[in-house]
């Protein structure tokens, strides 16, 4: 500071470091990969390799018949999420990766449950069914299978109000998401 | 013609002239086309020394290795090598045999998924589905290889469609629409740099293997020469500064010279270039160089940040990046003067604490006096292969290396029984070298059944065993961190390696006269061929300086 013959172009003391960071919020990647044999797997090994965990996983044919879409879930509280993707990127076959962000996307899942449901029961189960959009999509005399379409939250509201009736099982896909707008996600 | 004649037509114009390989079962057709193709093939004792040696003729002259196996265990032995060129990011394309199509996925006679095996150890894999894909599957494979962060890959053919006819038609570009590494790196940051530099009163340069990679080892010197700017590197960067020099802080790292870990511990701006900030380098992390601001050059974005929080990141290739920081930092024409209090206190440290060990009283050779004896003998000029422990840390520290790809060693993966395939690969590569192996009894047993190739192939490496008969890192950490109960350290004084090197049709010496070390040395490497030199050195002797795992560098012992 002010000493003789030392140019102060830049303080060191303002320079910020970046990356690592720990959002501490969910995360979803779309992740466009060549279709091929084992890619699949190269991203899988890559997470489990480096000590990073999965919450949902889908995998789908795109409108490209060479190119699938995997869309990942985990949580920004455990893992820098950009040490993730860069990662995901070194992988030969990953072409391109979003990190949607929640705002600036509309994400949905599949669900199925098959809820116990005799006589007495199936009316109620119905009426849940209605105010969720959700369909029957199989019946039996002692059980349904409802299927419901929502964001997350909507599918774990739905396995709320039905779990006391007797929830069998129940089956989901893992989210899917599509950024808003007219650009490519 | 048939794919794996199409292959190596392929190998020929990527400018290969040497394949180190096994063959077997699945792969005999890959050798029936050898056979004839004018490519030098060097018939190994086991698939590993074959991986090992492509790794260091990749290393030692920047150009891609080859190694082949056969299918089942022939590839299952490669796995080692992948992963050591993996860590090491050194381009090598391995070449697997695979059962015919119609056996795979039934448990077949000699098939592994060498493919699932190796995935997190390789850059890329390609496994052929149609023997037309052969000649762009090699096409990629040494692009991938060689570009960006180099690395391995593997390439896995079932042996049907490796003799099938397809149409060749040589292949002159790539698609991959997903690999497209950075090289330039960004103007601004380089400024920001520069400033950085500039604006910095106890800066220094970490540089590492990546330097060599990218052959930016003038770039690295015309950038540190701008400044009185103190260097140091980590074990792979050996040689990318020459060695000894003013400004060259000797090693940094858990073995490295306390002035070089002290500089960082004390640092306010450390620029690190092509290394990684790995473990051995750190110490313990959140006590890691806590005032120093970090300029992190890497041509791997994944690098960056990855292990310490970078202030000022830049994507690319080193050489240029140096060059272009060089040509920023020099019109800034920054004061030297701010950093006579800086290298005041280096100097000072170096003075108080320069690598020194005791010599021995007796006629006892002492492990760091063998080092320097075949620095002196070989005027310091030889190119150095190293196995993995005490004498490898040694060869580190008490021979000064002057030039990029003169020091070759197995830093990431540290692998034991690399130094002798290693150096194969080397004077196969440099045949105007004289290329010397460094090793320890305990590692040299790992791959000695490459002592065969040496002498039927006539490859001239000079072997130095520095025998303490002992596995002497662990019997170190043993001695110092687990109550000195030498668990399984004890080797004995097994084999006769005068004898073995003998019956292995090589030159065999034990040399024991400490007053004529240097001299014997010298005439050990002057005789023609393969020679193994077996010295008896102190059985207990530790390496230090010391990071202490898991604590802070500038807790430094011995």
């Amino acid at each position: 500071m002010g000493e003789p013959g030392v140019k102060e172009v830049l303080s060191l003391q303002d320079l910020q470091a970046s990356g690592s960071v720990k959002t501490g919020r969910k995360h979803i990647l779309s992740i466009l990969v060549e279709n091929k044999p084992g890619v699949l797997t190269r991203i899988t090994s890559l997470f489990a390799r480096r000590g990073f965990n999965i919450d949902t996983l889908s995998v789908g044919p795109t409108d490209d018949e060479h190119i699938s879409r995997i869309t990942i879930t985990l949580d920004g509280a455990n893992h820098p999420i950009d040490q993730v993707t860069k990662q995901l990127h070194k992988l030969i076959n990953v072409l391109k990766i979003r990190d949607l962000e929640p705002e600036d996307a509309v994400s949905r899942e599949l669900a199925m449950f098959k809820i116990a449901a005799d006589t007495g029961a199936r009316a109620e189960i119905m009426q849940l069914c209605e105010i969720f959009r959700g369909k029957v999509i199989d019946v039996t005399k002692r059980s349904v299978v409802v299927e419901v379409t929502g964001t997350v939250d909507k599918i774990e509201a739905f396995e709320r109000n039905v779990r006391p009736f007797g929830l069998i099982e129940m089956m989901r896909t893992g989210e899917i998401a599509i950024s808003r707008g007219r650009g490519e996600t | 013609m048939r794919a794996v004649d199409a292959m190596l037509e392929c190998l020929k114009a990527e400018d290969v002239d040497v394949v180190f390989g096994y063959p077997g079962g699945a792969n005999i057709p890959t050798y029936d086309a050898l056979y004839d193709s004018g490519i030098r093939h060097i018939l190994v004792r086991h698939e590993a020394g074959g991986g090992h040696a492509a790794e260091c003729y990749a290393k030692a002259t920047g150009k891609v290795g080859v190694a082949f196996g056969t299918s089942g265990p022939g590839a299952t032995n490669l796995v080692t090598p992948i992963m050591d060129a993996m860590m090491d990011s050194v381009p090598v394309v391995f070449v697997t045999g695979q059962v015919r199509t119609d056996l795979l996925g039934t448990d077949g006679f000699q098939e592994a998924d060498v493919i699932g095996i190796t995935m997190p150890a390789v850059k890329h894999s390609i496994m052929i589905q149609d023997p037309s894909e052969l000649p762009m599957a090699i096409k990629e494979a040494f692009h991938i290889a060689r570009s960006g962060r180099p690395g391995p890959v593997v390439l896995d053919i079932p042996t049907d469609l490796s003799k099938a006819d397809i149409e060749y038609e040589p292949i002159t570009a790539v698609r991959l629409p997903g690999y497209q590494p950075k090289s330039e790196g960004n103007v601004k940051q380089i400024r920001q740099a520069a400033k950085a530099l500039a604006a910095a009163r106890r800066p220094v340069i970490y540089a590492g293997g990546g330097v060599i990679l990218s052959n930016a080892s003038e770039e690295l010197v015309a950038f540190c020469r701008s400044d009185r700017f103190p260097v140091t590197t980590t074990l792979n960067g050996l040689g990318g500064f020459p060695a000894p020099d003013e400004q060259w802080l000797g090693m940094l790292g858990m073995h490295g010279t306390r002035t070089a870990n002290y500089a960082m511990d004390e640092a306010d701006l450390i620029c690190c270039v092509g290394a990684r900030f790995d473990d051995r380098i750190t110490g313990k992390l959140s006590e890691f160089a806590p005032r120093a601001k970090f300029i992190h050059i890497d041509v791997d974005p994944a690098e960056i940040s990855k292990n310490v929080p970078a202030h000022i990141p830049i994507v690319g290739d080193a050489k240029g990046i140096l060059e272009k920081l060089k040509v920023e930092y020099d019109a800034l024409e920054a004061d030297s003067a701010r950093l006579t209090d800086w290298w005041q206190r280096i100097t000072g440290w170096q003075a108080k604490h320069p690598l020194a060990y005791e010599d021995s009283t007796d006629e006892e050779i002492k492990p760091q006096r063998l080092i320097e004896a075949v620095y002196e003998a070989t005027g310091g000029e030889a190119i150095i292969t190293t196995d993995v422990g005490q004498h490898q840390m040694w060869a580190a520290q008490y021979f000064h290396y002057n030039r990029p790809r003169q020091w070759i060693s197995s830093g990431g993966l540290g692998t034991m029984g690399f130094g002798l395939p290693a150096a194969m690969g080397a004077a196969l590569g440099r045949p105007d070298q004289t290329v010397v192996c460094i090793t320890g009894d305990g590692s040299i047993q790992m791959n000695a059944q490459e002592f065969a190739t040496c002498a039927q192939e006539g490859i001239p490496v000079k072997v130095i065993i520095s025998n303490n008969g002992y596995l002497g890192m662990v019997r170190q950490w043993q001695e110092l961190f687990w109550e000195k109960r030498y668990s399984s350290v004890d080797m004995g004084q097994y084999p006769d390696f005068v004898k073995l090197a003998e019956a292995y049709g090589c030159t065999g010496v034990r040399l024991t006269n400490k007053g004529t070390l240097v001299d014997d040395l010298r005439a050990a490497i002057a005789t023609p061929g393969p020679v193994v030199v077996d010295v008896a050195v102190t059985r207990e002797e530790n390496t230090y300086p010391m990071i202490v795992p898991g604590e802070a560098a500038r807790d430094m012992v011995g």
